[in-house]
Order: C-alpha cells, then sequence, then structure tokens
C-alpha cells in the first residue's frame, strides 16, 4: 500500500487503470490524468472465516481460481477485469441472488486519498458497524473518492449441485413464486434461463416446480451479456423491449447502449458534491469520472 | 456533585427555552413535552449510560413535522436526536447537550407492502416484530431480527445496521433497505436509494444505514421483504466446554454449510433461562449452541445432519432435534429471553458486543472469562457464534461503591483482546457513546477524518445527533453543537 499511495502521490490528476473493460462507465477521464496501477495479488484466505483480503489489482480470474480452490466464491462478476474495477463500478454478479449483493460483500476497503494517505474504512470481520460506513460509499463510485489499493470481501461456499434451466414458454415473472431461492433468473424477451442451486435433492424439486409453469431443458450457462447495465425496478421490467438480458427479481438490464441519465433531485446532488468536495477537494482523483 | 451539575444545566435550560418551546407547541400543539419526568425518562436509553440532558421531545406523526421542528430547532441554535424505542445499548440515543428530541414512535405506519416486487414501505417507528407479524400470513417477514425485536423500532434498525441470530445466512440491516426517505439537519427532504436494481449515483442509502442518527433523520424506508423458508430444523447441541461449542461453529463454516443461525450461551446463562421461562435447556452442559437450518425441506434435513455429526466429532454430548415448531419457538424463546434472566443473578448487567473471527472464538471467549475474574465480576455469555460477535454480559449491583469504575475497566479489557485477536468494536449495537473511546484503537486519524468528512457531507453543521461516534476532541463542530459538555457518560 505504501508504495502504491507514493505512486498516487498528492498532486495533479491520477486515474486508476485495471483492465479497462468498463472504461467507458461514468465517461471519459481527462487526457492529462497520470495512470497508475493498483497493488495486486491475494494477501490472505481463510475459508473457515468466509473472507479473503485481495490487492485491488487483482484480475477476478485469479481470484475467482483462488477461491474455487477451497471450494467458495464471492460476489464478483466474473466477465474480466480487476478486483478493483469491479468494486469501482458497483457491479454484482450475474447469480446476485445466490451470491449476495457486492455492496453488502466488500467488508473493508483500504484506499489512497486525494491528499496521498492511506485510509481504511470498515472491518475485517462479516459483522461490523464501527464507524460510518465507508466501503458503502466506495463501492460503485468510480474511484472518485479515493484510489483502492485493498479489500478483504466476503466469500462463500459453492453450492453441490449448480444446473442452468432454460424455457421457452414459461413466464419469467412467475418464476420466483415457483422456486424458493434461484440464484439467477435470466429473460431475453423470448425465452428464460434460470440458475438453481443448492443440494442435489432441492435442485431436483425446484425443477419439478418450474415444471408446472413451463418446460425446461438443461442448458450450459446464461446468456451471453451485452455491455451496457441498466437499472430498473424489478416491476419495470414487464415493459423491456428490443435487445436486452434482463435480471427478473433484481432489476439490471444489459443492453447494446448506456442508460440514460436518470433524475435525481437536488438534496442528492447536494449531498453528493460535498461529498466530492470534501474528499477530494482540489477533483484530482478520475477527473472527468462522475457516478450520475 | 454530579446532581448539582444537572440542576444548573436544568435552570438554564429551561429559562432559555421558551422560545423555542413556543414555536415547537405552534406546530405540535400538546405533542411538545418539557416537563421534567419526561425530560428526565429521555436522559437515557437502554444502556448503562447517564449524562444525557433532553431539551424538549417532540412527538412527531408526519414528515412535514419532523422537517418543521428540524428547522425551529436549527432556527433557535439547536441539535436534534431522532428517538426510536430507546432500547440501544451503545449510548446512540442518549442526547447530549440539550437538543430537540424528535421521538419518532407515533409514526409507526405500514405504509405499503408489494409481495410481487417484495418490498414494504414502513414509517421508522414500526416495531421490528410488528412488521414480521403483518407479513406472516402474507408468506413473508422482515429478515434482521435483533433480540429486542418486540420492542425495537425499524428507524432504531436502521440507524444502528442492526443484527439478530438470523442475519448470519440472511445479512444484517443493510441488506434489507432499499430506500429512505430522510429529513437532513438542514430540514430538507430527501430520498436515498430507491427500488431499482443500482440507484444511480453514490450509495448514499446504503452509507446511511448505521449512521446512528448522524446523518439525518429516518421518516420511511422502504424494505425487502424475505419469503418464509418451507422447512426449518432447529437443533440444541449440549457440550462440556464453550471451546467445543466455538470448534464446532468454525467446523460447520468450514464445511460449506451456513445455517440461519448458530447461538451459543454458556452454563451460568442457560441455567439462568431455564429457571427463567423453562424451554428445556440441559442445566449440566458447559455450553450449548443453538443452530437452525432453512431452505427447501430435502436440503435442511441433509444440513441438519452435517451439523449434527459434525457436533458429534466436536465433543457435544448430546445433540437435539425440535421435532414440532411449538419446541422450536420455545428453544428460540429461551435464547431471546437470555438478557431478561440475568436479572435473576445480578441486578445490573453490560452488555458488551465485539467481533472476532471466527477461529479465534475460543481464546477470546477463555480470555473474557479471565478479564472478569481478575475484576472480580460475575459475566455470562450468550451470542452469535456464527458471526464471531461475542455478547460478554458483565454482572454487578450497581449500588456497590466504585462498581462502574470495575466494570469499564473490564469492559476496556474486552476490547483490548478482541481488536488484538483481529475483531472490530461492534458487531450490531454501534459506537454511539460507548465505544467512541476506543474508536482509536481500531482506525488512525486519517480514517476518522474522512468519516467525518463522510459525516459532513450530510451534515455539514453536525446538528443532527451531534457527539457520537467520532471520538471527542475529532470533531470541532460537533463540540460547538452541544450547548452544554456533557460531564462524562458513566454514572
Amino acid at each position: 500500500m505504501n508504495e502504491f499511495a507514493e505512486l498516487v502521490g498528492s498532486e495533479g490528476p491520477v486515474t486508476v487503470v485495471g483492465g479497462k473493460t468498463r472504461w467507458h462507465v461514468g465517461g471519459a477521464v481527462h487526457p492529462d490524468a497520470r495512470e497508475v496501477r493498483a497493488p495486486s495479488g491475494v494477501v490472505s484466505y481463510d475459508p473457515a472465516e468466509m473472507t479473503v483480503t485481495v490487492r485491488a489489482g487483482t484480475t477476478t480470474a485469479e481470484l475467482t481460481n483462488v477461491l474455487a480452490e477451497a471450494g467458495q466464491r464471492c460476489a464478483l462478476p466474473e466477465r474480466g477485469g480487476t478486483v478493483g474495477g469491479s468494486i469501482a463500478v458497483g457491479e454484482h454478479h450475474l447469480e446476485v441472488l445466490g451470491r449476495g449483493w457486492l455492496t453488502t460483500s466488500v467488508l473493508q476497503v483500504t484506499y489512497v486519498s486525494a491528499e496521498g494517505k492511506i485510509v481504511r474504512g470498515g472491518g475485517p470481520t462479516v459483522k461490523n458497524v464501527s464507524g460510518f460506513d465507508l466501503p458503502r460509499l466506495i463501492v460503485g463510485s468510480l474511484g472518485t473518492l479515493g484510489l483502492l489499493g485493498e479489500v478483504i470481501l466476503r466469500t462463500n461456499p459453492i453450492p453441490p449441485k449448480s444446473q442452468w434451466l432454460e424455457s421457452h414458454d414459461a413466464d419469467p415473472f412467475q418464476v420466483t413464486s415457483q422456486v424458493l431461492r434461484p440464484s439467477a433468473v435470466l429473460w431475453n424477451g423470448s425465452s428464460t434461463r434460470v440458475l438453481l442451486e443448492g443440494h442435489d435433492p432441492d435442485v431436483a424439486s425446484s425443477h419439478r416446480a418450474l415444471s408446472t409453469i413451463g418446460s425446461w431443458t438443461e442448458v450450459d450457462g446464461g446468456f451471453e451479456l451485452p455491455p451496457y447495465r441498466w437499472s430498473l425496478t424489478p416491476a419495470d421490467l414487464k415493459q423491456c423491449t428490443g435487445d436486452f438480458i434482463a435480471s427478473i427479481a433484481v432489476g439490471t438490464v444489459w443492453r447494446n447502449e448506456p442508460q440514460p441519465p436518470r433524475p435525481l433531485s437536488q438534496s442528492v446532488i447536494d449531498i453528493s458534491t460535498r461529498l466530492k468536495t470534501n474528499f477530494d477537494p482540489t477533483g484530482r482523483l478520475n477527473p472527468g469520472r462522475s457516478v450520475f | 456533585m454530579r446532581r448539582n451539575y444537572r440542576n444548573r444545566v436544568w435552570a438554564s435550560v429551561t429559562s432559555r427555552d421558551n422560545a423555542l418551546l413556543a414555536d415547537l407547541q405552534r406546530v405540535l400543539g400538546d405533542r411538545v413535552r418539557a416537563d421534567s419526568a419526561e425530560r428526565a425518562l429521555l436522559r437515557r436509553d437502554a444502556s448503562v449510560f447517564e449524562g444525557g440532558d433532553a431539551g424538549p421531545t417532540c412527538l412527531c406523526e408526519t414528515t412535514e413535522e419532523v422537517q418543521q421542528v428540524v428547522r425551529i430547532a436549527l432556527a433557535h441554535g439547536r441539535a436534534v436526536v431522532p428517538r426510536g424505542a430507546g432500547t440501544g445499548l451503545a449510548g446512540g440515543a442518549i442526547p447530549l447537550g440539550a437538543p430537540v428530541v424528535i421521538s419518532l414512535s407515533r409514526m409507526n405506519r405500514i405504509v405499503d407492502v408489494d409481495t410481487e416486487s417484495r418490498i414494504a414501505w414502513v414509517e421508522p417507528g414500526v416495531v421490528n416484530l410488528d412488521l414480521t407479524k403483518h407479513l406472516t400470513p402474507l408468506g413473508y417477514h422482515f429478515a434482521p431480527d435483533p433480540s429486542s425485536q418486540q420492542v425495537c423500532t425499524i428507524g432504531g434498525n436502521v440507524g444502528n445496521n442492526s443484527g439478530g441470530p438470523h442475519c448470519l445466512a440472511y445479512g444484517v440491516t443493510n441488506a434489507h433497505i432499499l430506500a429512505i426517505e430522510v429529513v437532513l439537519a438542514d430540514g430538507e427532504i430527501v430520498t436515498l436509494g430507491g427500488l431499482d436494481a443500482e440507484p444511480s449515483g453514490y450509495d448514499l442509502r446504503g452509507v446511511f444505514v448505521g449512521g446512528e442518527g448522524m446523518l439525518g433523520i429516518t421518516t420511511k424506508v422502504a424494505v425487502r421483504i424475505t419469503p418464509n423458508p418451507p422447512a426449518v430444523r432447529t437443533l440444541l447441541l449440549s457440550f462440556d466446554t464453550p471451546r467445543d461449542a466455538a470448534a464446532t461453529v468454525s467446523a460447520v463454516i468450514a464445511a460449506g454449510i451456513v445455517p440461519a443461525a448458530m447461538e451459543v450461551m454458556d452454563q451460568r446463562i442457560t441455567i439462568a433461562v431455564e429457571n427463567y421461562v423453562n424451554v428445556g435447556y440441559p442445566r449440566d452442559a458447559g455450553a450449548v449452541l443453538l443452530a437452525e437450518v432453512d431452505g427447501l425441506p430435502d436440503g435442511v434435513e441433509i444440513d441438519a445432519q452435517r451439523i449434527s455429526d459434525i457436533g458429534r466429532a466436536h465433543g457435544a454430548t448430546d445433540v437435539r432435534q425440535a421435532q414440532s415448531d411449538e419446541e422450536r419457538m420455545l428453544l428460540w424463546k429461551g435464547r431471546k429471553t437470555a438478557f431478561g434472566a440475568v436479572a435473576q443473578i445480578a441486578p445490573n448487567y453490560y452488555l458488551h458486543d465485539t467481533v472476532v473471527p471466527r477461529s479465534k472464538l475460543a481464546d477470546t471467549l477463555e480470555e473474557v472469562y479471565r478479564i472478569a475474574d481478575e475484576h472480580d465480576l460475575a459475566v455470562v455469555n450468550v451470542f452469535h457464534a456464527g458471526d464471531g460477535n461475542l455478547h460478554p454480559l458483565l454482572l454487578f449491583n450497581g449500588q456497590e461503591p466504585g462498581i462502574y469504575d470495575r466494570v469499564h475497566a473490564a469492559g476496556a479489557k474486552i476490547v483490548e483482546a478482541s481488536l488484538a485477536a483481529g475483531g472490530v468494536l461492534s458487531g450490531e449495537h454501534g459506537i454511539g457513546v460507548e465505544k467512541q473511546p476506543y474508536m482509536r484503537q481500531m482506525f488512525s486519524d486519517d480514517d476518522l477524518d474522512h468519516q467525518e468528512r463522510l459525516r459532513h457531507a450530510f451534515d455539514p453543521a453536525c446538528r443532527s445527533n451531534p457527539g457520537k461516534v467520532i471520538p471527542v476532541g475529532h470533531s470541532c463542530a460537533d463540540i460547538q453543537s452541544l450547548r452544554a459538555t456533557p460531564e462524562g457518560v458513566w454514572g
């Protein structure tokens, strides 16, 4: 972390680069911004604690492999890029219903502030309410409040059985009333794919329950996802048209074009502006990027 | 000495309150309380802390009334403190410096329940268990279930990011809050978060939860409601020692099982509970582990059997599985009435709330017993073992001269031992005034500085519940918001 803090320094515009897999999110960074990379590598991992300490520059692929060797996984998306990048854009896994939300999975953050200082928020344990929740602030903040160097993430066991099913005739909005805890329900307007996970007999009984609302065949995985994430209410997904992949009961929709800016109240803008000013008074962190 | 100090403050507050009271009464009529009995009641919460000093109490019934009260307080240069059921154990609701107390207990309506979207809009004064009772016929519940759930309110749960036994699998309050309507310290009404998957901008909703009333006042909340699982199995495992129980908890998690709850009680509290409610706990066990799994019937059977096997492999002397819903409820009744049961042992208790890594549970527990011995105090342990969340209760008689110094010293050692084990200050009760002096043991000046910057973004003038969480001396604005510097919170 010390080297990363020195690299970031305390003056001049600076931007942190991961895998550039979601570089479009939040707008273009000012061309004068100096590029830095966060440190990488898994620092410590004890599966029995269900937590992992990992540096932000680590690829999500490497982390996924390390966790899988111990039969675990986490809430980060497995769509390329780095741990820090995924947290910066606040993208949760496609299977969020089974893996949990990224926002509640980031237990501790260590970042470099605009003044070049190392700041830590949250705590190492799975449960913690010590002080204000800086981890929640950092997730999805696009590196505009601090440059993430290291995190502690909650992990979860990989279920004994995972099975994707597809139906062309089932109503996707009836799936969650038939299955207790599907890990994912995806819909592209014409077919529905459901991920069932758990003990073998539970997956089998959920499969049988689904058969009452349509015919299902086993498939290898979910759909290929378009690049842009939209955020809707679960109820609004019914109105989706065109090319899209919708995450039923979640509200995330992937499309080929970005979501138009959503209206925000002046009070939310005021708080957010003060946050940015308080954390980065000179506006040197990822200039040009905006969370709105 | 303390009484003299208070009398002086009271006199000054009373003479300077008339204009403030008149303005508040114009909005709320007789729902403004400023008599000495009311103020005395609100000086404290459920913690052992004293030193609070309440200004007028406003029984608000609408968001607009909260807004008006905040603006009136602001105009009179007074801070505001939101008040729910006052069940907090860290002194977070104690009014410091005679602020206007905004009671939200009358804002207790369940506004809307949408089972299709699995969302309920509720007011902050709704009692946690009342919400779940309302949802039960619909097949749903509100997952966070603090031990005080029969009394504590959703607004307080939001303020403290409350936990509870079933947060092991379901997550604490923050995982169940979608949107919050807030009256900010400047009187603006704002909705944080939203019902969509990822509301735009910074996660202000997520940050607000656990803000201990220092980021604004909650006036309405959209909570996620959780479908009731079709199958539940509850196990009671008996052990010779708390160490065996703790080792079982670690082994269950290591085996890839995430039960809905795993609670441990030591022998002393088990006997007290048994005397109190007679639920069938074994009096001869050194510790018991209450474990629950829920989900679909087949998987629940598999996991219950595996937990039973793991327990026996780690020295369980008996494993009992509840055979009916009634038996299950009885086992939980014992756990949830544990704090009441300690009255048989001593008239007062001080409940700590640190978290350690699960692998350190057994060692830290032994350290807790040693610390209590060293300070000549009785201690019982009843805790959320699955989360590593310790709840040692130091038992004492508050009338004994000098006892609070000893309790305080033992508490400080417990906090130190938990931090040394790689733990944190609080798992679910919050910092309030209780853990404020320890914040520097967990966080650097730069860490605290950023927590304060966050707070100032919501409340630049530190008018909402000042004097909590951030250590005294760190925040100048907070000190300015306190009309009277508290004498010290220890009674």
